[in-house]
């Protein structure tokens, strides 16, 4: 695939940094270190003016003499080698494939470099913070776990694909959805909804619901994936269509839309390519029951996982908010949960018909 | 028994009685009825023709239970362990060092014996080297319940009662009809007496079936032969595991088991030293209750009372004696047969509240940590032991002694098997040690005898559970038993050990002997934790360096592949492990794991096993001139050679030198309370401060 004379990446270039952080040390006589951004709560801020969780500056080094840190090292070290062979091979590839890529047994040991996939993913995450390299561009794609269908026309590899005329299905949202990757070629739609649940993307896409309302409908099954969200951001980039997201009413589903909202805190370096910061929630929210009038008992008792979670998201300065204070506050002393299939309770077509129509009718949203 | 049934039922003539045995029986019957017929009335006339008196061998004829007959595989254990115990408190008490053969083999019933785990009978041969029995005692010794030397001394022996042996024949009766057969010798120039005997078991007494004089190739000693029903299977508390057992701690006896499958099992002996005799002693007041106070004021031959309770008891002195009679209000004059009733009560009442020194404690005959220490490295795989004897307490008036003792680690042959089995590369999900959980094992002696059943109701149990051992370095769930390689010896002598049933199997909590059992499990703790520590210490140092060692060539190669392949490898290589060298502190891991033959510092009575040598003072295994001594215990001779020779020369020379000190101390073992403190002070002490200078020096040279 690589022609003969390729040029060496960016991307390439930065791996190979990682080696000559071992060279140098070693020459110098001194530990080999690599300092990697930390990726915790602690070290993420909220900048409130941009609407984007941002990485703070702490870094936490990495050596390799050092008893609890020499595996690390040496494994990340071992990853980089196969992120740059996937380079230098222009290729891409899965975590788990990397994973068994980089897993053989320690020569005259009985020991493996890895022993889970567990450990290399965060690894994968490490070289993406320290390098300023994003896994796309590292060549590494997630699952294609989202859905999308709509009056938008995509070019995916040379292929020219009418997101209008995919049926029920829908086009299935490649992990890398860079421009160079996917080009949107042209969206006539006024508005994205992002739907926590297949069910109800499914639901909305059997109703054609994008034509009655003229928007695309995006899916991610459960937490988005980086290429519906990038896609996502994309759309409202470009395209400037405004975002809505739709999810359970559970803390969960609150997290889920801050995520897409301001970015995680697990991967607030990429906030800024993934966030939309002028995403709404539409729902469920803790004041629909009433609303609509679903019945007491089709809500789920909160238990004291979702308690103390709800109790956390009522602390991030990103849900400081006074209508997100109240929100919270009002499911937790309901003391109940509610699924979006909770509304098939009224009407199987009652999303489509009742519930959307009147929301979008009202904007009956929260920021 | 009899007689308190009988008068229970003079009191309530109504109700029938239930508790001889003839009755329960009879109310079973009657209760399995299913219509009973109208309620017959009895006379008390009719009743009183009914009642008899019940020989102590009817009663146990029905209550074998009690003594450890419940099952044919535990009657089996029972009646080897009894005669056993009998072989070795004969020994000890003559000065022998004991040399007992056991012989078990199935008998077929009235054909050719089938395999032993079919067997339901065995005949049982217990033989000894011991003084022998004078032949008109042999027939009550053997048929004949609660006859014995043992019971009426304050004398700590295996034995107590003198029910075991002659119960164990009884049994034989009871369930193959077959005589018991002894052969008995007190000397080479006195004749070899044959006997077959039974028991009468209306009256309690032996009936003689067959006495003759026999020529005997052993020129002194006793075999018992009987025939009893039982079951032989191994593993927990079967004959074999009480052989082990014995064995660990009595490092002085010579076995020879011939196990019913046809094997030879020869046990040698690894200590020479006879355990001293222990002496009588007369009771504690403290140890008696009122019934027996009055049973001793009627018999004693002390016309004073003062003069009685200086002559009857240990440490009450005359004047002591006096305090205490006039604390109770009576005459130091007065004749103690005609101090009954209240005054007894007075008397009772002023002793316990009197200040009276603790008993004299030489009756008692611990195994002695050099002793246990021997047993425990001789017979179980470790990579540590250690053994530990507190200093005699008194519990109700007795004296005991608790020893412990602890063996940890699976061998230093598993260690290297360990580091061997590499090869085979790990999957996703499959761990690299695989029975990590198995929990320590207990073994429990009461005056050296192995106590195999009722584990956990007994006090040596429970203070091994409510021991922290987390303290030492060795996990332990709540309420279980520590968890590890690791075997637990508990050891307790005493005049009277407080068993909870006849059959002597566990021992009672008394707060006092659980305590003490405690201070020495904590003791045995905290030398395995500061053995723990220092491998732990000696790994991590090690295995740091190998981590970096293995890792350094991953990197490397990484390196190499992400530059391209243009990498200079052996220069990066060398310069990461001269780092690595620098890192891990250098040449100081040989040292910390002890491959310059220190000794274990700061570990009194241990000895610790690694792949590289022994430290410690080894005890030594006694040359037998039995051509087949070579042992069955897990230190087989060839394993033996081949771990003294990798000793290095000089760890050798000090380690026997450090043998003859132990073995010179050792025979003064069993002293009072400051004798003892003396010499477990002096000993590591002195082996420690040799070591150590050793060490020093060494260091300085290099």
């Amino acid at each position: 695939m690589a022609a003969k004379t390729r040029k060496v990446t960016t991307v390439e270039k930065k791996l190979i940094s990682v080696a000559d952080v071992v060279i140098d040390a070693a020459q110098r006589r001194r530990d080999p270190t690599l300092s990697i951004p930390v990726r915790s709560l602690s070290n993420v801020t909220f900048d409130e003016k941009k609407g984007l969780i941002e990485l703070g500056k702490r870094k936490q080094a990495r050596s390799f003499f050092n008893v609890g840190m020499a595996k690390k090292f040496m494994q990340t070290v071992l990853v980089a080698d196969a992120l740059c062979e996937l380079q230098r091979a222009n290729l891409t590839t899965s975590l788990r494939e990397i994973y068994y890529r980089t897993k053989h047994t320690i020569r005259n040991s009985h020991e493996n470099t890895l022993d889970t996939q567990d450990e290399s993913d965060p690894l994968i995450e490490d070289l993406e913070v320290t390098l300023a390299a994003l896994r796309e561009e590292l060549h590494v794609r997630a699952e294609n776990a989202g859905s999308i269908v709509g009056p938008l026309v995509l070019v995916d590899d040379g292929d020219t694909v009418d997101c209008a005329r995919l049926g029920k299905g829908g086009y299935s949202v490649p992990s890398i959805v860079e421009p160079e990757y996917l080009e949107i070629r042209r969206c006539t739609a006024d508005f994205v909804l992002l739907v926590e649940k297949g069910t109800q993307w499914n639901r909305l896409s059997e109703d054609k619901f994008w034509r009655t309302h003229n928007c695309v409908l995006l899916t991610g099954n459960g937490q988005p994936p980086r290429g519906v969200r990038r896609l996502a951001r994309r759309l409202h980039e470009e395209k400037k269509l405004p975002v809505y997201v739709l999810v359970d009413n559970d803390p969960w589903g609150y997290y889920i839309y801050s995520v897409i909202k301001q970015g995680s805190i697990n991967l607030a370096f990429e906030s800024q390519r993934m966030a939309i910061p002028k995403a709404k929630f539409m729902g469920l929210s803790s004041a629909d029951p009433e609303t609509y009038g679903l019945p007491r008992n089709v809500g789920i008792k909160l238990n004291d996982k979702d308690v103390s979670r709800a109790k956390e998201l009522l602390g991030y300065t990103w849900f400081q908010k006074k209508d997100w204070q109240t929100e919270i506050k009002r499911m937790l002393s309901s003391g109940l949960k509610y699924e979006l299939d909770a509304l098939a309770n009224k009407d199987f077509q009652f999303l489509t018909k009742k519930y959307l129509p009147r929301k979008l009718k009202e904007k009956d949203w929260l920021d | 028994m009899a007689k308190r049934s009988r008068k229970q039922h003079r009191s309530k003539p109504e109700k029938p009685q239930r508790s001889t045995p003839e009755k329960q029986e009879r109310s079973e019957e009657s209760a399995s009825a299913p219509a009973p017929a109208p309620r017959t009335t009895v006379s008390a006339v009719e009743m009183g023709a009914r009642q008899r008196e019940i020989s102590v061998s009817e009663f146990f004829t029905k209550n074998r239970h009690l003594l450890g007959f419940d099952n044919p595989r535990k009657a089996l254990l029972t009646c080897v362990k009894e005669a056993v115990d009998n072989a070795l408190d004969a020994c000890e008490e003559a000065g022998i060092l004991p040399d007992v053969t056991i012989k078990l083999e199935p008998v077929g019933n009235g054909g050719p014996p089938p395999a032993a785990s079919q067997a339901t009978r065995f005949r049982i041969t217990v033989g000894d080297n011991g003084p022998g029995i004078v032949r008109q005692q042999i027939p009550p010794i053997f048929a004949k319940l609660l006859y014995g030397s043992k019971f009426h001394r304050l004398r700590m022996s295996r034995g107590q009662q003198g029910i075991g042996i002659s119960a164990a024949g009884m049994y034989g009766q009871l369930t193959t009809g077959k005589p018991v057969q002894i052969i008995s010798r007190t000397g080479a120039k006195s004749p070899a007496h044959f006997f077959e005997v039974q028991i009468d078991t209306k009256k309690n007494e032996p009936l003689i079936l067959e006495k003759k004089q026999i020529d005997w190739e052993s020129p002194r000693g006793t075999q018992v032969t009987m025939e009893v029903e039982g079951r032989y299977q191994k593993g927990r508390a079967s004959v074999d595991e009480y052989v082990e057992q014995t064995i660990i701690a009595n490092p002085h006896v010579k076995l020879t088991y011939l196990t019913p499958e046809g094997e030879t099992k020869e046990l040698p002996r690894t200590y020479d030293q006879v355990p001293e005799s222990p002496r009588e002693i007369k009771p504690h007041p403290y140890g008696i209750e009122l019934g027996m106070l009055l049973k001793m004021l009627q018999d004693t031959k002390s016309h004073w009372l003062s003069g009685f309770l200086a002559g009857d008891f240990s440490r009450v002195s005359p004047r002591l004696a006096e305090d205490i009679c006039k604390a109770a209000g009576l005459s130091p004059r007065a004749r103690p047969r005609d101090v009954l009733g209240q005054p007894a009560e007075n008397l009772y009442k002023a002793i316990q509240a009197t200040k009276i020194m603790a008993p004299p404690t030489n009756c008692l005959s611990p195994i002695g940590e050099q002793a246990i220490l021997a047993g425990l490295y001789q017979h179980l795989k470790g990579d540590f032991y250690t053994a530990v004897s507190r200093p005699p307490a008194v519990y109700r008036g007795n004296p005991f002694v608790i020893e412990a003792g602890l063996a940890y680690g699976r061998g230093p042959e598993q260690a290297q098997a360990d580091q061997q089995k590499q090869a085979i590369p790990l999957a996703e999900g499959e761990e690299e040690h695989g029975n990590e959980h198995e929990l320590a094992r207990v073994i429990r002696y009461a005056n050296r005898v192995p106590l195999l059943y009722q584990q956990s109701a007994c006090a040596i149990f429970k203070s091994v559970l409510d021991t922290t051992w987390r303290n030492y370095g060795v996990t332990q769930s709540r309420g279980a038993l520590p968890a590890g390689p690791m075997v637990i010896f508990v050891h307790m002598a005493s005049v009277w050990v407080p068993f909870t049933s006849e059959s002597k199997e566990a021992i009672a909590e008394y707060d006092e002997i659980s305590k003490e059992i405690t201070l020495a499990l904590r003791e045995c703790g905290r030398r395995l934790g500061a053995f723990l520590r220092r491998r732990e210490r000696a790994y991590s140092e090690q295995s740091r360096r190998d981590i970096f060692q293995l890792y350094i060539e991953e990197v490397v190669d990484s390196c190499n592949r992400l530059k391209g392949g243009k990498l200079p490898v052996a220069k990066l290589k060398e310069q990461l492990q001269k780092m690595a060298m620098k890192v891990t502190g250098g040449i100081k891991t040989d040292e910390v794991l002890g491959k310059n033959g220190s000794g274990p510092e700061g570990l009194p009575h241990s000895i610790i096993v690694t792949p590289e040598g022994i430290e410690g003072e080894v005890p030594k295994v006694i040359a037998e001139p039995s051509p087949t001594a070579n042992g069955n215990g897990p230190h087989s001779a060839g394993a033996k050679d081949a771990e003294a020779s990798t000793v290095t020369s000089k760890t050798k020379t000090e380690t026997e030198a450090a043998k003859g000190r132990g073995h010179g101390r050792a025979r003064r073992e069993g002293g009072g309370r400051a004798a003892h403190r003396t010499k477990t002070d002096r000993r590591p002490r002195s082996a420690h401060a040799t070591a150590a200078s050793k060490a020093r020096a060494r260091r300085g040279k290099g």
